[in-house]
């Protein structure tokens, strides 16, 4: 891969454009379980989009409020997604209500998959694909069978833009970390 | 309870041996090449086996299969599909994910191991040289016997000196990272977070989830099987005592930059218990050399830099679900010791691993892809491991020190991947199940 130049130039605001399918096709890099989608101005990412069992509608809610306190309670609890952040939408085409998980992170989804779905069993996060159409009922012990539900419900993005492109979230809380400790070392030689 | 009257003596087992062989053969003629296994199989120790007479014996043999090793020796086809998706490919397809790319690349190696055509191998262990011999001839005289069996290549183990205890080519002190698997009897050593389970390693059994995922079939065939990564690993001696010559004035600061790599002194003492001075005493020291983490005793890794060896290989408390990553590790170091002051001869010595493990993919594969060669581990941006990662020199490490770090840029290539091959390793009862293929039912 070719990111060594890229990550320097944080200050510059970048978009890329990517051909059908996701992929370069001239570089793609194999991962464990599939083909890489590349990493862009605005990292890694994922957009997975899944039609809803008919009536299972308020279990999105009631899974949204278990979210919020299992973050509260454990704020590290997702760490090991080494997320930026996540949006959970659901909306309706033809009358069918869907749902889209939209991610951004640092690390291509295929490097930490296991610790993925780890993660998704400790923290309920599975709760709210169990009520998605065609999600694999033994996906605990079957890694694979999860990792092919995802990729064949994840669209990739055609165009992808950062204001602070391939910085990562644990740059950006360093950074925010020393100023923190800047101004206080100011503060302290007032 | 774990099967110990089934399961091959080399998962749970270490031979007291300081010479070994390794052969790989190929199978032209299924018939002919159960004849050879169903030979061979009065040979292999199960563990109760071994433990039961490891003082008097003098050679340990165990048996393992390619996927292609399965089919030729008359596996059908359901039982075939059934094997996971990387092991039916095998290790040669998967090259770009182990980072077995340029210098590493397949079309490299040796001994015939990246051809389609490898279908099995045997591993011996011998107590002496002469035992060696004496099981060499022995086994030529049996493949001369079974038609269509082929040997495509060997190679042959021999303990470096000093003797006194296990170490690689460059002077490493190796086999630090014994872990103890729950209901083998082992006893965890401080540092291992407890034992592990079972299943880690060993099919048929609970894993650290707590359920058994599916395994291929039939069961007969499976359980007690385990799967082995073989890598063939070639060590560049004099261009790594060039490099330490090069980065350290004194004997003393070479030490250190040999130790900054690892992450250990080359004596097996850990740089987070002893960060500026060896301590061979505390290396050799199984309760103590493994007893220490990263997350509260080094974080920002100014005793083991975060790129280094042993961080990459365990991050401990740096990882999430470290239990679902462990692996056993088998082998022995090849070819001939350059002794201290010997300019590099040229010829080809290194260490010949096995790494043991339940799931290739999950742990094997996993160290290899993001452990071993991601050049963003731990945010680090331009590096890869700087032993055993796929190193072009273009690559840096750097060495975090007060008050700034030492940078290395254009790190040279340590060593060399020469050969490697996915088995499969199954316990008695499955080789005999496959020697019981060609029978008439």
């Amino acid at each position: 891969m070719s990111d060594a130049p890229k990550q320097n130039d944080w200050s510059k605001p970048a978009a890329m454009a990517i051909p059908e399918g996701g992929y370069f096709k001239d570089k793609i890099e194999q991962g464990r379980y599939g083909p890489i989608f590349p990493k862009t101005p605005a990292c890694y990412g994922f957009s997975i989009i899944a039609k809803i069992i008919p009536g299972r509608e308020p279990n999105f809610y009631e899974y949204a409020r278990n979210i919020e306190k299992a973050v509260a309670g454990q704020p590290d609890c997702l760490a090991v997604l080494k997320l930026h952040y996540l949006r959970w939408n659901l909306f309706k085409i033809k009358g069918d209500n869907y749902f889209q998980y939209m991610g951004i992170f640092d690390t291509d989804f295929d490097k930490y998959t296991e610790d993925a779905v780890a993660i998704f069993a400790a923290t309920g996060l599975n709760t709210v694909f169990e009520n998605l159409e065609g999600f694999p009922k033994d996906w605990k012990t079957n890694a694979q069978a999860f990792i092919k539900f995802v990729r064949d419900h994840h669209c990739p993005s055609f165009l992808e833009y950062g204001e602070y492109p391939y910085v990562s979230a644990e740059e950006i809380k360093k950074a925010l970390k020393l100023k923190a400790a800047f101004s206080d070392m100011l503060d302290q030689m007032q | 309870m774990l099967e110990f009257d089934d399961i091959q003596y080399i998962l749970l087992t270490r031979a007291p041996a300081i010479t070994g062989r390794y052969e790989f053969l190929s199978f032209r003629n299924a018939a002919g090449g159960r004849a050879w296994l169903a030979a061979i199989l009065e040979t292999v120790h199960s563990v109760q086996q071994a433990r039961a007479s490891i003082e008097k014996d003098n050679r340990w043999v165990s048996v393992a299969f390619t996927w292609n090793g399965l089919q030729a020796l008359g596996l059908g086809e359901a039982s075939l599909a059934s094997f996971p998706e990387e092991f039916k490919q095998g290790m040669v397809a998967r090259a770009e994910i182990l980072g077995d790319t340029g210098a590493n690349r397949p079309d490299k190696w040796v001994g015939r191991l990246a051809s389609a055509e490898l279908h099995a191998l045997v591993i011996l262990f011998a107590r002496d040289t002469a035992e060696r011999q004496r099981c060499e001839s022995e086994h030529h005289r049996l493949v001369m016997k079974c038609e269509g069996v082929e040997v495509l290549s060997s190679l042959d183990l021999v303990a470096t000196p000093p003797f006194e205890y296990a170490h690689d080519h460059f002077g490493y002190r190796d086999r630090l990272s014994e872990l103890a698997i729950e209901g083998s009897g082992d006893e965890p050593r401080p540092g291992f977070g407890g034992s592990v389970k079972a299943g880690e390693f060993i099919l048929g059994y609970p894993d650290e989830e707590g359920s058994i995922p599916p395994l291929p079939r039939p069961e007969v065939l499976s359980r007690n099987g385990s799967y082995m990564a073989y890598r063939r690993l070639q060590e560049h001696v004099g261009a790594f005592r060039d490099f330490l010559r090069q980065h350290g004035e004194t004997p003393e600061q070479q030490e250190f930059v040999a130790a900054k790599l690892m992450g250990r002194w080359r004596s097996g003492a850990p740089l987070v218990l002893a960060p500026h001075k060896d301590d061979p005493e505390l290396g050799a020291d199984m309760q103590r050399t493994n007893n220490f983490n990263y997350k509260e005793m080094d974080p920002h890794g100014y005793a083991v830099p975060l790129g280094a060896h042993i961080r990459r290989m365990n991050p401990r408390d740096t990882a999430a679900n470290m239990n679902r990553r462990r692996m056993i590790r088998r082998g022995a170091p090849y070819g001939p010791h350059l002794p201290e002051g010997t300019p590099e001869d040229g010829k080809e010595r290194g260490i010949a691993a096995f790494v043991i493990c339940a799931s290739l993919v999950r742990q094997f594969e996993f160290a290899q892809n993001v452990w071993i060669n991601d050049k963003n581990f731990h945010e680090l941006g331009n590096e890869r491991d700087p032993i055993i990662g796929n190193q072009d020199g273009t690559l840096e490490y750097k060495i975090p020190m007060r008050p700034i770090r030492k940078k290395i840029t254009g790190l040279p290539a340590f060593t060399t991947m020469r050969g490697g091959a996915y088995f499969f390793l199954p316990g008695l009862k499955a080789l005999r199940y496959i020697v019981s293929l060609g029978t008439a039912r």
